[in-house]
């Protein structure tokens, strides 16, 4: 076991755990941002730059502070380190650089992009980005690309964070995408022009922190922040079946992975449950899905949400009328 | 004349070939460590001569030998970094072609001292008739008993392989190269572990660059401490340096480390001076990554001690008033050189290598390029200056490797010392695209 102090707050966690990963232990407002990280992919992290830390203090054996700043989701903790974060001007510093640096070739589409409301770059250059651009040049752009039936790649929009690659070469046998080039002209690309073709593959759009992968089944139906995400599962005879359906009313707009509080999916569920099954009798509704309310998705009629309104778990064939949402 | 360890037979007709080298001596130090001494006495020479890292950290290679770790049963494996991609560094190469026995000899020397049985030279995909050189050269080495297996009669078996990269300088970065070599995309791994715990295949790898190789064989010929005695302080023995820009003999020059800046660029030995009689206005003393230096502080620091050719010399003063000897390739500009332009030039090359695999290298490599491309070409606003400064310390120290130090040095550099001629281009945008600004004014007061 090792013991880290994180912006003053000290926790226990075993050897080789990351600093990202104790700080998530404590919780709150000092959690490292992390935009490549995906905890549930082996190998991923480390690319983005958004959760660089500064350790002032190595270790018990060896205090001497670390020169340069540190991605925490890569680094091991070691006894008695001591890790500022928020409470680092250095740290915040570099933070604004790379967020600026990941929104000067971004669109900034947002009014038009689906991953609005739920998008991690959004919500981490709400927290760390400036308000107005330096860049003057000409923005990076592709044309969309389909990749697959169901699924739209924006190459536009990316952050190259890998983790979409990483979920293909983990979850299915045979990748068939990967980063194409160097430098600022990479892109994701399945050589040449091929197709996802995955029982799993979907998983691929709840990764991106962004919206270069989006869901075509979805795609312009509506703002998720009208949608209510419900808990639910079905049985599913290739993955769990438990999944979020994002309702408005009584239909099924889309199906998620369940995703907690750092957008990470609790599992990864079948292209069938995500883009087949949109038919509320198919599925077993469990309640809402609770979401926190820094997020937009909290906002308006489902705002406050921490518990469940329905009691009862809602079954198939029930008078829907007794299903009441706040709308 | 100064003393030469490693190019003192270069003139020798037909080197490259087997039968010339050994009669001069070639595999003698194999000769000599594998019947006399131990892996360990060997490492022990290398430790005892001071050799530092020649491809531009100056890393001592001794030390870094004897972080390898030594799992029972794993296989370690030594790497010889063929990659030399960098501007104004041609060393490796110039060695490879005239003397590729030196290198496998060398290899062979620290595979034994490593306890590797398996070792490969990564070269760049540009060298491809360096790399049958090479071959032709290791063919020999297998056919003469220096390679393969019970080398010697003395039971140590060693295979050498030559394996071309495609044309990334990122690959020349240990991780990358390991990653390049396995066959994968080139990207830089993310530290820890290192190579040395956990490299090629995931087993003990040791990276070293050609040169330091090759510089192994003198150490064991005449022994670490005569090796110790050529030098001054810490920087150890002899250094390739490839001169080039305007100077009157560019090339690729072999110098006992400590000989004055001064002597090097203007003794008819070396570089013979600046071309056409001109002034000098700047100098990069250690390939393209380093920081730029002005005409004032080349062959004297900033306290108006002699600059000398050495780690510590060049280095002396930090980045406010000092750069780095680091790979040894030397670019000297004359007064009608342009810095703006210089440094756009690097820029440019630092945003085409980029691997884009982390946000600030990525994205910054290309907009310091594109503000530079607009200040050289009369395009540029005094907030330019500024934003490039910002923008290469949001770059630097914080990437994965340091190809973004790399890229954030020069254009840090350059607006340091030649912050005038930058704010000359954005005030005068015609006069800019017809003359250059001439040498930049020496402040009064240096740090």
């Amino acid at each position: 076991m090792a013991k880290v102090t994180i912006d003053g707050h000290t926790v226990e966690v075993a050897d080789g755990t990351t600093i990202l990963n104790a700080a998530r232990q404590i919780g709150g407002e000092i959690v490292p941002p992390a935009m490549c990280y995906y905890s549930k992919l082996n190998g991923s992290g480390g690319k983005c730059r958004t959760c660089l830390v500064e350790v002032t203090k190595g270790s018990e054996k060896d205090p001497r502070p670390m020169p340069k700043l540190v991605a925490s989701c890569s680094t091991p903790v070691m006894d008695g380190m001591e890790v500022a974060n928020i409470t680092s001007e250095r740290t915040l510093e570099a933070r604004k650089g790379v967020v600026e640096f990941l929104l000067i070739n971004h669109p900034l589409d947002c009014p038009i992009c689906d991953q609005a409301g739920e998008c991690d770059l959004q919500n981490l250059a709400y927290e760390h980005g400036a308000s107005a651009t330096r860049y003057e040049e000409d923005r990076r752009v592709f044309d969309k690309i389909d990749i697959g039936e169901h699924i739209q790649l924006h190459m536009t929009r990316c952050i190259l964070c890998y983790r979409c690659v990483y979920t293909a070469d983990q979850l299915t046998d045979r990748r068939v995408h990967g980063v194409l080039k160097r430098g600022d002209a990479s892109e994701i690309g399945t050589y040449i022009e091929n197709s996802l073709e995955n029982e799993f593959i979907g998983n691929v759009i709840d990764v991106c922190p962004v919206g270069a992968l989006t869901d075509k089944t979805f795609r312009f139906k509506s703002r998720v922040w009208f949608l209510k995400p419900m808990d639910a599962h079905r049985n599913c005879g290739v993955c769990s079946g438990k999944a979020t359906v994002w309702m408005f009313g009584d239909e099924i707009y889309r199906v998620t992975g369940r995703k907690n509080t750092y957008g990470e999916v609790d599992e990864f569920i079948c292209n069938t449950c995500r883009f087949d099954v949109k038919d509320l009798s198919q599925w077993t509704i469990e309640g809402p899905r609770v979401i926190e309310n820094w997020s937009v998705i909290s906002q308006g009629h489902y705002a406050g949400i921490t518990e469940p309104i329905h009691k009862n778990v809602i079954g198939v064939g029930e008078k829907k009328d007794d299903v009441k949402l706040e709308e | 004349m100064g003393k030469k360890l490693l190019l003192d037979k270069i003139q020798i007709e037909n080197l490259s070939s087997y039968q010339v080298y050994r009669q001069n001596g070639g595999y003698e130090a194999v000769e000599k460590a594998l019947k006399k001494l131990t892996p360990d006495e060997v490492l022990e020479e290398v430790k005892k001569s001071g050799l530092r890292g020649r491809g531009g950290a100056g890393f001592p290679t001794g030390m870094k030998w004897s972080f390898i770790a030594k799992p029972e049963g794993v296989p370690r494996y030594l790497l010889c970094n063929a990659d030399e991609s960098e501007p104004g560094t041609f060393k490796d190469r110039f060695l490879m072609e005239k003397n590729p026995h030196l290198l496998i000899e060398g290899m062979i020397l620290s595979s034994y001292a490593l306890g590797c049985n398996t070792a490969y030279i990564y070269i760049r995909g540009e060298f491809m008739w360096i790399m049958h050189i090479l071959e032709k050269a290791i063919a020999e080495a297998y056919a003469n008993g220096w390679l393969g297996t019970n080398i010697l009669g003395k039971g140590y078996n060693l295979d050498l392989y030559v394996s071309p990269g495609a044309g990334a300088y990122i690959c020349g970065e240990e991780t990358a190269l390991i990653e390049s070599l396995e066959g994968k995309r080139g990207n830089p791994r993310i530290k820890p572990p290192f190579p040395a715990v956990k490299g090629l295949w995931q087993c003990p790898t040791v990276v070293n660059n050609v040169e330091t190789l090759a510089a192994v064989v003198p150490i064991i010929n005449h022994g670490g401490e005569a090796y110790a005695s050529v030098g001054i302080g810490r920087s150890t023995g002899t250094k390739l340096i490839s001169a080039c820009g305007n100077i009157s003999k560019p090339g690729v020059y072999e110098i006992e480390m400590g000989i004055s800046v001064e002597e090097f660029i203007y003794s008819d030995e070396y570089c013979g001076g600046i071309k056409d009689g001109k002034r000098i206005k700047a100098c990069v003393p250690g390939g393209s990554s380093v920081p730029i230096l002005p005409h004032y502080l080349i062959t004297k620091t900033a306290t108006g001690t002699e600059r000398l050719m050495s780690y510590e010399s060049l280095s002396e003063g930090g980045f406010a008033s000092g750069s780095m000897l680091g790979s040894g390739g030397f670019i000297v500009y004359d007064e009608d050189q342009c810095i703006v332009r210089n440094t756009w030039n690097f820029t440019r090359f630092y945003h085409h290598e980029s691997c884009g695999q982390c946000s600030p290298c990525r994205e910054g490599t290309g907009w310091m390029e594109k503000v530079l491309h607009r200040i050289e070409y009369g395009h540029g606003q005094m907030r330019d200056i500024d934003l490039l400064w910002d923008v290469q310390k949001k770059i630097e120290g914080n990437t994965i490797c340091p190809l973004g130090d790399a890229a954030a040095w020069p254009v840090a550099s350059a607006i340091r010392h030649f912050r005038e001629e930058f704010e000359w281009h954005i005030n005068e945008p015609e006069l800019c695209l017809k003359q250059n600004y001439g040498l930049v004014k020496e402040p009064a007061i240096t740090v």
